[in-house]
């Protein structure tokens, strides 16, 4: 938990009641994004522009004539998000200096863009977005893998993962390169705020929201979003995988604010990654040395944020 | 006690002029060769305090529109300007911004498209935006270019428009030649004729919230194509009217087209962007030897003009169309060429049109070409040529 | 039997640009038709933790103003009730449950 800014969310009666994201959208039964933008909607409130480029959400919350969203939304294409968001946050100052839009209204810009449309495609206009220094809070969810046109690889997507277009064969057996690190890359652009988050600990996810939406500039939250369809599991498992994903320390909650690095959830006893990585159909094909390999990279990233923060955050394995 | 003042400026700064008159709110450009200046003077504009924008310095082309589409969705009143390989990077949102009805503005200091790579000026880049439902006008004096992207404004932005709009000129032979233009002293003028009026496109209001850019399935997309084939309609009757208002109100009188010395001709040229200069002065040289043709400007391409066209056109025995790009592998490669010969067929006239190509990658065209251009259709109409089979590439060694 | 035949709009009904109007209208579409298990709050062991709430994507459970006596004898202010309308029968619900209060039944159509 961190102390150095106030914590707007402390238990569940502290979130808002209201909706701004409506049911009856096309979103798989399961998927852990619905989760993640409700929640992310009640933190940001009415005043919140949402840009969102193509994919699950997108194609799911706004097949004309319908839309789920309740606040004003913008799509355009596939890799602009932040293109599109850095053109509104300037047109609002402009229109706010000419006294067109009321210079007192406080008027949120935030993308909600998958890992496809960030990591890869996307890259470009979000490197620019962070170095013109746009205020806009950019989240990303990750399910690390190109999901709306049906399960292929990402940039994001971990080692070994089964996806369509790295599938598991006689010679080769799921993707080959590691998991691109999109908020470290982030960081080194040195923004005010930049953080990962997990659904199963919304307190602090939706913290972090509030935190991004505050800072003077622009801020990156990564999260994690367990994919019933794409990582193969049974949909009512989603917020359990992100807990475990955790609990592994194969996702690793931190925040860099103004350049103070702090792991937000402490995992004092960490479990071991086959508890992750077993339930998982896109890992069915990993022998337990495989797993082992993946336990000791683990085990190394675990020892380099211990040392980054400078005490034990992140405990050994016990279970 | 004049409202206007007389300075020299290449067309790049003629755009940069308009953009400042008309009180843009946001640019978001990326350079590129020849457009630069524009960018360049913009941003001298806003560090003087003479332009208040919000100048986006993006990364890319692609992001240059991706911006104005946020910014024009906004509410904002926008201005980009591009070229060749930067109008191709943006080419996926050209559809965008008109399929979004978003009133965008744009200069375009018209390039050849590599490969090869050329930075020279020719018009490859304009014509390959022609399905992509932005309104086009092309300019061949800097004059033009700073009144056109006023009016530019005031059609895009009308209710019964709401498509994009873009304003074309030579790369390097107009983009960077300096030339006398009337601009306003005080922009207040400008403003009255191009008023900045609460949205009526789409806009991202929190207290409005609508959803933009939304999926359309078989059962809809359509329907909202069709609405745009009724709005490049309406921006007939509304660039005439705008035309109309602007000669009114300025004193500069435009049209969708512009034709020369046609009294007594019944054979023309036809032609676009600063071209047109020099067939002005080839008709001069002509007459002087005896030989009396016309010269006709398409100055608006896109919604096409057959109506105006075809008043001058019928009067005519032929006409020569000297296009400045190719389309590879057409029915006739020179593109205007090919839509003339359409509205010449559907009307049932029975004027020649003789199809040149010239001023690829920026040939040079001399007045002495277009005379033998002129002279060598002659030779056409005498050995009974009444359509060229295929267009003539003026000049290809 | 009639046979219904829905007359969608045409061009000069509907916004331009795709724009749509009407926010949230999602909500008239009903996705419980999804659902192959069914959720069901057992409301005397609920202890009102929110968690399922916090948890369901479309959002499907409602918070309501309605007091509930367990017959444990505790006394409750409002009650959670799955909205069956909209619930796709995920269990993400009945998984996350700290208490177990949620049944998931097979729904026999």
């Amino acid at each position: 938990m961190s102390l150095a800014h106030k914590v707007h969310y402390k238990t569940v009666f502290d979130i808002p009641k209201e909706e701004l994201f409506a049911p009856g959208h096309g979103l798989c039964a399961g998927c852990t994004t619905g989760t993640i933008v409700k929640l992310l909607l009640k933190a940001a409130g009415l005043n919140t522009i949402v840009v969102n480029p193509t994919g699950c959400l997108e194609v799911s919350t706004t097949t004309f004539p319908y839309t789920a969203w309740r606040v004003p939304y913008i799509h355009v294409a596939f890799e602009n998000a932040a293109a599109v968001a850095s053109g509104i946050e300037a047109a609002i100052k402009a229109l706010k200096a000419k006294g067109v839009i009321d210079p007192n209204k406080r008027i949120n810009v935030v993308v909600i863009a998958g890992d496809g449309g960030t990591a890869d495609i996307g890259f470009q206009a979000l490197s620019g977005m962070l170095e013109r220094g746009h205020k806009v809070m950019y989240v990303m969810y990750d399910n690390e893998a190109y999901m709306n046109t049906g399960i292929q690889r990402s940039g994001t997507t971990p080692q070994y993962a089964w996806t369509t277009t790295t599938p598991v064969g006689k010679v080769l057996k799921g993707k080959l390169q590691f998991k691109k690190p999109v908020a470290e890359i982030v960081a080194a652009h040195r923004v005010p705020y930049v953080a990962t988050a997990n659904p199963a600990h919304f307190l602090d996810m939706m913290n972090k929201f509030r935190r991004g939406l505050e800072v003077e500039g622009p801020s990156f939250i990564h999260v994690l979003q367990p994919c019933t369809t794409g990582w193969r599991f049974d949909p009512r498992l989603g917020i359990k995988i992100a807990r475990l994903a955790t609990e592994t320390a194969m996702w690793i909650n931190w925040e860099l604010d103004h350049g103070e690095f702090r792991v937000t959830v402490p995992v004092p006893k960490r479990k071991h990654v086959k508890h992750y990585i077993r339930l998982q159909g896109r890992f069915n094909h990993l022998t337990d040395a495989d797993i082992e390999e993946i336990q000791k990279m683990v085990d190394r990233e675990v020892e380099r944020i211990n040392k980054i923060v400078g005490k034990e955050v992140i405990g050994p394995v016990v279970e | 006690m004049s409202e206007w003042i007389r300075i020299p400026l290449t067309s790049n700064y003629a755009a940069a002029y308009a953009a400042k008159d008309v009180d843009v709110d946001v640019v978001a450009a990326y350079p590129i060769t020849p457009q630069t200046p524009v960018v360049e003077r913009i941003a001298e504009f806003i560090a003087n305090g003479e332009l208040q924008a919000e100048m986006i310095h993006v990364e890319s082309e692609h992001t240059a529109l991706s911006a104005c589409i946020g910014a024009a969705a906004t509410g904002a009143r926008v201005f980009t300007a591009t070229s060749a390989q930067g109008l191709e990077l943006m080419h996926e949102l050209l559809f965008i911004a008109s399929g979004l009805r978003l009133p965008i503005v744009m200069a375009i200091a018209a390039r050849a498209l590599s490969a090869p790579l050329s930075i020279w000026g020719d018009y490859s880049d304009v014509m390959a935006t022609r399905d992509s439902s932005w309104i086009t006008m092309i300019a061949s004096t800097a004059q033009e270019v700073y009144d056109s992207i006023i009016q530019a404004y005031k059609v895009a932005e009308h209710s019964d428009v709401l498509l994009p709009a873009m304003v074309a000129y030579d790369g390097f032979m107009m983009s960077h030649t300096y030339e006398p233009v009337y601009v306003a002293k005080d922009r207040s003028i400008i403003l009255e004729f191009v008023p900045k009026k609460k949205p009526s496109w789409n806009i991202l209001d929190p207290d409005k919230p609508i959803t933009i850019g939304a999926v359309g399935n078989p059962d809809w997309y359509y329907e909202f194509k069709y609405q745009q084939v009724v709005a490049m309609e309406n921006s007939r009757s509304v660039l005439r009217q705008v035309f109309e208002e602007f000669s009114k109100k300025f004193g500069r009188w435009y049209n969708f087209i512009e034709t020369y010395n046609m009294d007594g001709s019944d054979i023309a040229i036809l032609t676009y962007g600063g071209l047109y200069g020099t067939a002005i002065e080839a008709v001069d040289i002509m007459k002087k030897q005896g030989l009396n043709v016309g010269t006709i400007k398409l100055r608006v391409f896109r919604p096409w003009p057959e109506e105006e066209l075809l008043k001058i056109l019928k009067s005519l025995k032929a006409v020569i169309v000297i296009d400045r790009a190719i389309s590879f592998g057409a029915a006739l490669e020179g593109p205007v060429a090919m839509e003339v010969l359409t509205s010449v067929y559907k009307k049932g006239l029975s004027t020649a049109l003789h199809s040149y190509i010239a001023s690829i990658g920026q040939r040079a065209v001399m007045e002495e070409d277009i005379i033998a251009i002129v002279k060598k259709s002659l030779e056409l109409l005498e050995k009974g040529v009444v359509i060229t089979e295929k267009p003539v590439y003026w000049g290809v060694r | 039997m009639t046979s219904h035949v829905k007359r969608l709009a045409g061009w000069r009904e509907i916004p331009i640009g795709g724009a749509i109007i009407q926010p949230g209208n999602s909500a008239e579409r009903f996705t419980g038709d999804w659902r192959v298990f069914k959720p069901v709050i057992n409301q005397d062991k609920c202890v009102r933790c929110y968690l399922c709430w916090v948890y369901c994507p479309e959002p499907a459970v409602k918070i309501v103003d309605k007091p509930y006596k367990a017959s444990s004898g505790r006394e409750w202010k409002v009650t959670f009730e799955i909205d069956y309308n909209y619930c796709k029968g995920c269990g993400i619900c009945v998984e996350e449950c700290p208490v177990k209060a949620i049944d998931f039944i097979e729904e026999v159509k």
